[in-house]
């Protein structure tokens, strides 16, 4: 019983750290970007790549995995995104979405279509007894990431200036860059954050996940419901909703395995009834 | 205008050349080859593509005083993209026989053209018991599933093991799984429970939480073979290896193309299959060498020997029927049999359907590398779903 609710909790904390780059952009820049799991992929691939091919230990590759889809994120934005961010949002669901289709077929066209597999370290694998309860260390490891990353988020967007900054771009760019605030800036540098840490998501979640080139497409509708029913308040929203999620698509493919795969959707659609902006929606 | 008629005569002239030579060779014998070569199910495609080419090449290309030329259409794995393809190749490209067909919908969409146009069609993948049933022109040398895991499901049985789990996949092939495996499994007095899990399923862990509380004494699991090793992985990680519950498996599991990166947690996995690259046969030695030769060291799957047989028996067939095609082929076909890489196979002549061994094989590491071993055989299995 607290096995199920330790394996969602696990879960949800991997969608969690999937889709908080994407509510960052969606929520704060108000950029609808369906591309966000190509950048979860991109993190996946690297880690793989760097493992099989070039023997790296896991944990290495992590860090690399945070940097190479935030390069990319950073480069694409430089060049493509910062001309849509006036658009309209279909523009930017048509954009994003190209841009997806063309992250599958380059990945499909230089990695091959068949799943990356990895090989987590010896001291992650396997299962301790805590209390009773089975507990698997390497989503033990994942929560401990995941977890740091949350608390140290908030912090650096509640109490940073770089994170007052970025709130009052979003809120308001005219003034912001009024008062001297450099707007282009700090937006490329948060979507070039949010893209590695979707980025690290991938990598992290790999193994729990799989990982092949239809990543970005296999997951898009779960990201996407983390952040509407997260709402895009603040990270809290959507860290709670994965959690949530997690949990209910864990516990209902357990107890009810028949129904298990609409548990994820009847939680989101129960939630947008009463909450239609998320559970934490903006003033 | 002087110019002109030249020009006009040199045309027609280099077109008389032309007809003429083309008449002196050997009339051309096409096989419409329709596989995913791209999406989700591209490595089926390669696999099949490669072997049917590799045979092409080996036997050389005249058969029957035919001249065999391959047309290769990537039909991405979308069904009714293979139903206008192999529309497209019978009449525009005039082809002889269309081939291929990498899942089940994509070989039943196409079926009723093989019936209209009277051409034969090979299946090389699609593994749903009915689909030679849907047209009178369909041969299939790929296997069935119920060929596979209703002799699997004995052997279990033989095996002492009474109370099993089954975990699938909740779309075709595993429903046919599910059923055929529990059927034969209930009728020899065991008790089983049936588990059905989302094919688009992220995570397994409450799927083997539930079987974990179950206790069965093994559990037979079908997943597409991408997401087996997922599986597996997280199978060993919960220690569920370790705490009594045997896993086994049908072939697809363990398919030789991404076997080897699985790692050691696929170790001693007990599957059921008709093909292992590592099968001992000279037969199975010269193919295995000579595709991994052609093909930059990648090692052929069950597909591929699909692939290689089904162009056998294109070209037998061929020569029984003195080069023709259309009914006299797939009459000529049926019946024939041959020492495939796989070991002995056969067309049964009533179903068109493939008679062939299905192996008992557990996963060991050899020459460095994870393959099947087969160490236990049950001769000639005809599809047990046919005839009932």
């Amino acid at each position: 019983m607290l096995t199920i609710l330790f394996d969602g909790i696990a879960y949800g904390m991997v969608l969690f750290v999937l889709a908080c780059g994407l509510s960052v952009t969606l929520g704060l820049m108000n950029f609808v970007n369906l591309a966000h799991g190509a950048f979860a992929m991109a993190g996946g691939y690297t880690t793989a790549i760097l493992m099989n091919r070039y023997g790296w230990s896991f944990i290495a590759t992590l860090p690399m995995a945070f940097f190479v889809p935030a390069l990319v994120g950073l480069l694409l934005e430089r060049t493509l995104y910062r001309r849509l961010y006036g658009a309209s949002h279909l523009d930017q669901v048509l954009f994003s979405i190209g841009l997806v289709f063309m992250a599958v077929a380059a990945t499909d066209y230089f990695m091959g279509s068949q799943p990356q597999l990895i090989q987590i370290p010896e001291w992650l694998r396997g299962r301790v007894d805590i209390f009773g309860v089975q507990v698997g260390l390497y989503r033990s490891f994942i929560i401990a990431v995941c977890g740091v990353l949350v608390i140290a988020l908030q912090l650096v967007l509640t109490q940073t200036r770089f994170g007052s900054r970025l709130r009052a771009a979003v809120d308001d760019p005219r003034v912001a860059r009024g008062l001297g605030i450099p707007v282009e800036f700090v937006f490329a540098v948060t979507f070039a954050v949010g893209s590695g840490i979707a980025g690290l998501g991938g990598a992290l979640g790999a193994e729990i996940l799989g990982l092949d080139p239809t990543f970005p497409f296999k997951f898009m509708i779960y990201f996407l419901i983390v952040v509407t029913v997260g709402g895009t308040s603040s990270l809290i929203g959507p860290f709670l909703a994965a959690l949530l999620l997690g949990i209910a698509d864990v516990g209902g493919k357990y107890f009810v395995p028949e129904l298990g795969a609409f548990v994820i959707y009847t939680v989101m659609i129960v939630v947008l009834v009463f909450r239609p902006k998320g559970l934490f929606a903006r003033g | 205008m002087f110019r002109r008629t030249l020009l006009r005569t040199a045309v027609a002239a280099a077109g008389i050349v032309l007809a003429a030579s083309g008449a002196s060779a050997q009339e051309t014998f096409k096989v419409g080859l329709i596989l995913p070569m791209t999406g989700p199910f591209a490595s089926t495609g390669k696999q099949i593509a490669a072997a049917a080419n590799l045979y092409v090449q080996q036997k050389g290309a005249v058969v029957a005083g035919k001249r065999i030329e391959i047309v290769l259409k990537d039909d991405t794995g979308v069904a009714d993209v293979t139903r206008r393809i192999a529309q497209d190749l019978i009449v525009n490209d005039k082809v002889s026989v269309i081939a291929g067909f990498g899942l089940t919908p994509l070989a039943l969409a196409t079926a009723p053209l093989a019936t209209q146009a009277k051409t034969p069609m090979v299946v090389m993948s699609a593994a749903t018991s009915i689909i030679t049933e849907r047209s009178p022109f369909i041969v299939r040398t790929a296997q069935t599933v119920p060929q596979i895991v209703t002799p699997f499901a004995e052997w279990t049985l033989k095996q002492g093991i009474k109370r099993m789990a089954t975990l699938v996949s909740d779309y075709g092939p595993g429903h046919d799984v599910e059923k055929f495996y529990s059927d034969t499994f209930r009728a020899g007095g065991g008790t089983i429970e049936n588990l059905r899990v989302p094919l688009a399923n992220p995570d397994f862990a409450p799927f083997l939480q539930r079987i974990a509380d179950m206790k069965p004494e093994a559990v037979l699991v079908f997943v597409p073979s991408g997401v087996g090793s997922q599986f597996i992985k997280q199978f060993v990680e919960r220690g569920m290896d370790k705490s009594g519950i045997r896993l086994i498996a049908t072939g697809d599991v363990t398919d030789d193309d991404i076997l080897n990166p699985m790692g050691d947690v696929a170790l001693g996995l007990v599957t059921a299959h008709h093909y292992s690259a590592a099968h001992d046969s000279p037969e199975n030695k010269a193919f295995v060498a000579a595709f991994r030769a052609a093909n930059g060291g990648m090692r052929p799957n069950f597909m591929a020997v699909s692939g290689y047989d089904g162009m056998h028996a294109i070209y037998e067939g061929l020569k029984k029927s003195n080069g023709q095609g259309g009914e006299a082929l797939v009459n000529a076909m049926k019946g024939l049999s041959w020492m495939s890489p796989r070991g002995p196979v056969s067309i049964d002549a009533e179903t068109r359907d493939i008679v062939q061994n299905v192996y008992i094989r557990r996963v060991a590491r050899v020459d460095g590398e994870l393959y099947n071993i087969e160490f236990e055989t049950i001769p000639n299995v005809k599809d047990p779903a046919k005839g009932k």
